[in-house]
């Protein structure tokens, strides 16, 4: 006799914010993270200071010549889960042999009244010449990685290429982790630098469609210019909430290509507007269906949504933190802090302003 | 100086500190006066960051370095200000500071207050024991450190005052000195039992004299020159009408009738201006109703008796507690006037005087006569006092002990802060925030290194406190079960 077997299935558990179990944390990062620390040689010194990264949009500065057309938005109610992400890193100082630094991530959820976040990190790395390689090739087996193909960059720009390789990894899981949500990043959606590929690119926002995602990229900085104006400025004459779409921009030069459509975005009033990329593989009317479902459901705040900003707080390190993680490698090393000397001071007295160093 | 302190060190306000700089040989004694969190960078974004009361956000980390553990490390950092207070030259102590320790090697520990006062050569004969330090240990001084000493015990009410100058006189009869209690609440008559009532070591040393009833003196015992300053200090006779007096005293004594009657009657009779003739009466009626005086011999106390009996140990308490303004003022003339005459006769070597709110009984000119000139006599004083503005600044400066308990309001600390034994900031910032029953001491008594103690309990019974109606007793009855 057969019994019949009822067609249950587990409820999927897309849409609930993830556990930090579910996320599948890459324990090699931690490995990598590990084996960077446990290279460095016993006592060595470490010269204390720190810088962080400064991300703009990867975009050439160009001027070019093509078309706006204004967008008139109305707030969309229905009810959308909205995620964002944010990754930061920061110098913590110099070692003989490399550099120190540090790098953590920040999911935040909005779901009805509430947000909800995962810090991820942070995590110290000392990256020096002997180790940039595996650091470079960590991503091999990972998804969001094929930069090996490139040529590990100098070890001045590992800071920008962990960050972004840790940035792909949580973009990555959220895509698989989460259903008809409205993802947020940090930057926008250019695509072939070393540390994105184009095919990686569309590899994160085809998994995105395939779950019903959107992404959304908001940009606080950008270098592209329409009649002489950065691209942002534009907006401002128009009453928000607004979106500015950019028509006929030229493709960029070289590898680079831009793998969303742009739009200027003033989604409230005040004196801030940004640079918006969305999936060029979304029709308009998809893409502003997102951006209203964006107003409808979180608070924006000088035009910019308070998931992203609550991703950026949680992400940054204060300099409470790089004091804190400064002593913890110490600790764990066993090695002591230094100042470097400070040459501009040496050289020029009290007329030597600059960086450290 | 300021000292940056972490979380696992702990160091509390008061407490010493050394900065031993081995190069050199030398190390630096600090004291920490007060204590803050460290002006940490980006410490406000944390707190801004962090502060969630569960209604807006919430969230986990995943931290598998626990480098938050090191963050918070840093975030409770503390901020140690300190007071150099000597500096250690290959075991010597010099109070001075003109010389720093390197800030990069050297080791700061902290310095046991025991050792720290193991250089100050302590007679074990004398040695008595204060309290607890903050270290949990006990607090031996030298009594002799009050020897011929001005000290100040002050401090907000009910903070310890009077304890701490019961344990003192204690400490004073039990080593063979003679002390005279000015008492105005009557708290130390009971100095000679113990908590439970019982008779204690000090019954026999105790000696409590209540003007009117066992403190009575007849003309014979005042001597004209008390009897002139009590007329012309406490009573504000004028100086003509005091040479009169002087006269009719004078006459009085030539004929051997020195009694209160025959001092009326001559005062009635003497043939002098009607004005002075009844300033006299009305001083002698105010004396006559006194009770202080008395014609009577079998009745008379003799003081001198008393301050014999003490000579070799003893607490002579004039309990004031129940006595008029003007009467308080009669006594603590004729006390004091007493004293100076028994010390320049050499019938007393010296005493310790105990006086409570000194300021309600003493004459303004008694002040830096007591500090100065009555000194060099051998009554070497303790003012007690909650209120500071009421000793003046330059009894504060020649103060050789100051006993400080806890103050709040500002205005009394700075009159404090004025003791030259200390520095206004250490008084300050350490008596703000002294609890009950702890006390900075400051002066000879410490060989000049403040040091907090918590006063020893006494086995002794507390008298003088305040009537409360909500005492438990009666807080048990219905006060209108009977009405």
């Amino acid at each position: 006799m057969v019994n019949a077997q009822l067609p249950i299935t587990t409820t999927p558990k897309y849409n609930f914010p993830p556990q930090k179990e579910d996320l599948q944390f890459p324990q090699q990062f931690i490995e990598l993270s590990v084996r960077s620390m446990k290279k460095w040689v016993d006592n060595q010194p470490f010269f204390a200071g720190n810088t962080t990264t400064q991300r703009f949009a990867r975009e050439e500065p160009k001027c070019f010549l093509p078309s706006t057309r204004l967008v008139k938005l109305k707030p969309n109610h229905t009810k959308t889960p909205i995620v964002a992400i944010d990754v930061s890193s920061i110098k913590l100082g110099e070692t003989e042999t490399g550099l120190l630094l540090a790098v953590r991530g920040a999911i935040v959820w909005k779901q009805a009244d509430r947000y909800r976040y995962l810090r991820l990190g942070p995590f110290p790395f000392h990256i020096t010449e002997k180790n940039k390689n595996d650091i470079h090739n960590f991503g091999e087996n990972r998804q969001t990685a094929h930069i090996q193909r490139y040529i590990s960059p100098n070890i001045l720009h590992m800071q920008l290429r962990l960050t972004t390789l840790f940035e792909r990894w949580i973009q990555a899981t959220i895509n698989q982790t989460t259903h008809g949500n409205l993802i947020l990043w940090d930057g926008s959606l250019t695509a072939g630098t070393p540390e994105t590929p184009v095919h990686n690119m569309e590899r994160l926002l085809k998994e995105s469609r395939d779950n019903q995602n959107t992404i959304l990229a908001f940009s606080k900085m950008t270098r592209l210019l329409l009649y002489g104006h950065r691209l942002t400025d534009l907006a401002w004459k128009y009453p928000p909430p607004c979106l500015l779409k950019i028509q006929g921009y030229p493709e960029y030069g070289g590898p680079m290509r831009s793998m969303g459509n742009i739009y200027v975005a003033r989604l409230t009033g005040g004196c801030c507007s940004f640079r918006l990329d969305v999936d060029k593989q979304l029709s308009h009317t998809q893409a502003i269906e997102a951006v209203q479902r964006l107003l409808g459901n979180d608070l924006i705040l000088q035009s910019y949504p308070e998931t992203l900003r609550l991703a950026h707080i949680f992400s940054t390190f204060t300099a409470t933190e790089v004091l804190g993680i400064q002593r913890c490698v110490a600790r764990e090393n066993n090695i002591r802090i230094l100042r470097r000397p400070n040459i501009r001071r040496i050289l020029f007295g009290r007329f030597g302003k600059g960086p450290e160093g | 100086m300021h000292i940056i302190s972490f979380p696992n060190e702990e160091v509390e306000k008061g407490d010493y500190l050394t900065i031993e700089d081995l190069k050199t040989g030398k190390g630096l004694i600090v004291q920490v006066i007060d204590i803050q969190y460290a002006d940490i960078p980006g410490i406000l974004e944390e707190l801004l960051r962090n502060h969630n009361d569960g209604s807006y956000i919430e969230g986990e980390d995943v931290d598998p370095f626990e480098v938050a553990t090191h963050i918070a490390y840093i975030q409770d950092a503390r901020l140690l200000i300190c007071k150099i207070r000597a500096t250690n030259n290959n075991g010597e102590l010099v109070p001075t500071s003109s010389w720093l320790p390197s800030r990069s090697r050297a080791i700061i520990k902290t310095l046991p207050i025991e050792r720290l006062l193991a250089q100050t050569e302590i007679d074990g004969n004398y040695q008595i024991n204060l309290g607890e330090t903050t270290e949990k240990k006990q607090l031996l001084v030298d009594l002799r450190a009050l020897d011929g000493s001005l000290n100040i015990i002050t401090g907000k009410k009910g903070t310890g005052k009077s304890h701490i100058s019961k344990l003192l006189t204690l400490s004073l009869i039990s080593h063979g000195a003679p002390v005279v209690i000015l008492d105005l609440n009557g708290e130390y008559a009971g100095l000679g039992q113990n908590v439970d009532g019982k008779p204690n070591e000090f019954r026999e040393k105790i000696h409590v004299l209540t003007p009117g009833k066992n403190l009575k003196v007849t003309l014979g015992q005042l001597k004209l020159r008390v009897m002139l300053n009590v007329l012309v200090n406490a009573l504000s006779l004028p100086g003509t009408s005091a040479r009169e007096f002087k006269r009719i005293w004078r006459f009085l004594e030539e004929k051997d009738v020195l009694t209160m009657h025959e001092l009326g009657e001559a005062i009635r009779n003497w043939k002098c201006n009607q004005h002075v003739r009844d300033a006299l009466l009305s001083r002698y009626h105010t004396l006559l109703n006194s009770g202080l005086l008395t014609d009577n011999p079998a009745q008379a106390t003799s003081l001198t008796n008393s301050l014999h009996k003490a000579r070799v140990g003893g607490a002579v308490v004039i309990n004031l507690r129940d006595t008029s303004t003007i009467n308080r003022l009669i006594v603590v003339e004729y006390v004091l006037g007493k004293l100076v005459e028994l010390l320049t006769d050499w019938k007393l070597r010296a005493i310790f005087l105990f006086a409570e709110e000194a300021h309600l009984y003493l004459r303004e000119t008694y002040w830096i006569d007591i500090v100065t000139r009555m000194r060099h006599f051998g009554v070497f004083t303790t003012f007690i006092t909650n209120q500071p503005d009421t000793i003046r600044e330059n009894i504060y400066r020649q103060a050789d002990n100051l006993f400080l308990f806890n103050f709040t309001n500002g205005h009394d600390l700075e009159t404090v802060s004025r003791a030259s034994k200390v520095d206004a900031e250490t008084v300050k910032a350490v008596a703000r925030d002294l609890p009950p029953h702890h006390c900075l001491v400051l002066g000879r008594v410490v060989n000049d290194f403040p040091i907090v103690v918590k006063v020893r309990k006494l086995d002794v019974r507390a008298m003088g406190q305040t009537r409360l109606f909500f005492s438990k007793q009666n807080c048990s009855i219905n006060p209108f079960s009977k009405l």
